[in-house]
């Protein structure tokens, strides 16, 4: 029995970090364009057929590497045709507008890559099982979860260390000020989109590698990471990163007692949390409530 | 359409109040003439006027309050369920039906709402999606109650009776019809009594300027949490009228999908217009099923169209149409 839960909170912790990936995308889109990407799970299924494309020419090292900096590109351009046009509209558009490309998206990702699910070879290194002794991990899976701490780590040192970074933190506080400052918001904004997208590529060929590819391979984490966001508390990236782990373990471990309730108890858990600490866990007071 | 100016609210001066109304009338009472013969159907007309209300129910929230929920499609679905179940396991009364989906989902809009109309924006956005996905995952899941992912089936709309009378609204599509178009009738009819009544004006001053309401003293939480109840529910009875339309309910009634189309065909329409949504949904629905009947590629031109909408038509097909009601 303990042998069983530990391997559902070894797997929540697995599934919670692709949440916190795809998460703190949406989070960092939000917190500074105040637009929910309805696309994000589309952009995850663009990193993973990415990956899938290029992998013969780089392989898989070169393909984990270029993939989600391709997806970026998308990003950036998409953000520059489409999203920014709806910045100063009411919140409305900017959802509708995400929910359209998303459709799009998905809809191009079938015609080009086709309905049928696709696999992502990995390195031999990573799929021999690492353990089977005390229970079953492949190494592919620690190796995912080492890949997503270091994009994190990464994320925050951006955000705390660079130019850039400090001016996206900026701007999610005060938008205003910091144009009147003399910073290019509009190009702010558009590389702060393109890093959500980064994150949204990344985890693509993770999971690509994971559970294989199919069009609308995204479509199930971007309600969790809503949730995660939600519990977290909005404004808060790392009450996202907390939001995404506490509901993939806890979706995991309800699995070992009640399979049909895993997805009904991340909800629940986001209907106390919303009960208790209406801002979420570690959200600021009066942001976006 | 008629291309005369129209007023962008439902308290318009009367010269021209009357005309649209009476254009809607018209078409909406006269179509199963008309419609065969341009190639529709009956069932086609009757998705219209179901998806119209359920745009229209969704426009007292968004259109005439000014809170965005983009989770609409639960009450919509808990709607079609309840009425389904009611029909499958209680009773064989197709009024009763209509009566207890509605009921299910005006409830569940009034506990959901009591949870979050505290937040705003997006934010409101999201915490509306996420309520409703998980209705979505209950009928997913629950399969022994609910058919899981093959839907609820087993079940028909039973004949009307009114004291002598009977109206076979189960085997006579024209009969379910004007059935459906009675029922659209008076919750239409409720929906302007009440956006004109103080309460409605009340809810415009929010959405106009929801501090300088409060400052007046309205208690703005309680207006918009009864508003988003009220919403749910007219919402719940298009959602019941949908599975009597079809005899089935399935999980996709509740998907986060339908609540972003029934918000494109609110915006589509005109969004500041009382009957907008309803021409934006029959511009979806007639849309949609054309489309669908000649590619597979229908998701790109429904995508296409929510892109297109938002990036040059924001006001809606009313919007452009009348002169005032900038969105």
């Amino acid at each position: 029995m303990l042998q069983l839960v530990l391997f559902n909170v070894t797997n929540g912790l697995i599934i919670g970090a692709f949440y916190v990936l795809m998460a703190l995308g949406l989070s960092m889109i939000l917190n500074l364009s105040n637009v929910i990407n309805f696309a994000h799970g589309n952009f995850l299924a663009l990193g993973g057929y990415f990956a899938y494309t290029l992998a013969p020419y780089l392989g898989f090292w070169g393909a984990l590497l270029v993939s989600p900096l391709l997806t970026a590109c998308v990003g950036f351009a998409v953000e520059r045709v489409m999203i920014r046009k709806v910045y100063n509209r009411d919140p409305v558009y900017s959802l509708l507008l995400t929910f359209g490309l998303a459709f799009i998206m998905q809809d191009l990702a079938r015609e080009i890559w086709g309905t049928q699910g696709l696999p992502l070879g990995v390195p031999a290194v990573l799929a021999q099982p690492l353990s089977a002794r005390l229970f079953f991990i492949t190494g592919y899976r620690l190796f995912m979860v080492a890949i997503v701490i270091v994009a994190v780590a990464g994320l925050f040192a951006f955000l705390r260390y660079t130019r850039v970074g400090v001016r996206i933190r900026a701007g999610t506080l005060d938008l205003e000020m910091v144009a009147a400052l003399g910073v290019n918001v509009r190009l702010l904004r558009s590389l702060n989109f393109a890093v959500g997208c980064l994150l949204a590529g990344l985890s693509g060929v993770l999971a690509a590698g994971q559970i294989g590819l199919n069009p609308n391979m995204g479509d199930g984490l971007l309600m969790p990471s809503f949730i995660a966001i939600i519990v977290g508390g909005v404004g808060s990236l790392t009450g996202t990163l907390l939001g995404g782990l506490l509901i993939g373990v806890a979706g995991a471990v309800t699995t070992v007692f009640l399979p049909t309730a895993s997805e009904a108890v991340v909800y629940l858990i986001m209907a106390v949390v919303l009960l208790l600490r209406p801002r979420g866990l570690l959200g600021e007071e009066g942001l976006l409530s | 359409m008629s291309s005369t100016p129209v007023e962008a609210t439902p308290w318009a001066p009367p010269r021209q109040r009357w005309l649209l109304p009476v254009a809607v009338w018209a078409v909406l009472l006269t179509s199963p003439a008309w419609l065969p013969l341009l190639g529709g159907y009956t069932a086609l007309a009757g998705r219209v006027v179901v998806l119209g209300l359920a745009a229209m129910s969704l426009n007292i929230l968004l259109g005439f309050t000014g809170v965005m929920s983009f989770g609409h499609a639960a009450y919509f679905g808990l709607g079609a369920y309840g009425a389904g179940l009611t029909l499958k396991y209680l009773a064989d009364s197709t009024s009763l039906a209509l009566l207890l989906g509605t009921l299910l989902g005006g409830v569940a809009g009034a506990l959901f709402g009591a949870l979050i109309v505290r937040r705003r924006g997006v934010y409101f956005a999201m915490v509306t999606i996420a309520f409703g996905q998980i209705c979505y995952y209950i009928a997913f899941r629950w399969n022994s109650l609910t058919g899981g992912d093959d839907g609820l089936r087993g079940f028909r709309r039973q004949p009307l009776h009114f004291g002598p009378l009977t109206l076979d609204v189960q085997n006579n599509a024209v009969v379910f019809y004007y059935f459906i178009l009675a029922v659209f009738a008076l919750a239409t009819g409720l929906m302007a009594l009440l956006l004109r009544s103080p309460f409605g004006r009340t809810l415009i001053a929010i959405r106009e300027n929801e501090r300088r309401a409060r400052f007046l003293g309205i208690a703005v939480e309680r207006h918009i949490w009864l508003s988003f109840s009220i919403s749910c529910g007219f919402t719940a009875v298009a959602g019941a009228l949908y599975a009597l339309l079809n005899n089935f309910a399935d999980p996709l009634a509740l998907h986060y999908s339908l609540s972003g189309e029934i918000v494109i065909m609110a915006v589509m329409g005109g969004m500041r217009s009382f009957w907008g949504p309803l021409i934006g949904a029959a511009v979806f629905v007639v849309l949609q099923d054309y489309v669908s009947s000649i590619t597979v590629n229908w998701m790109s031109f429904v995508g296409l169209l929510f892109v297109l909408v938002v990036l040059f038509f924001p006001r809606g097909l009313l919007g452009m149409l009348g002169r005032s009601g900038a969105p």
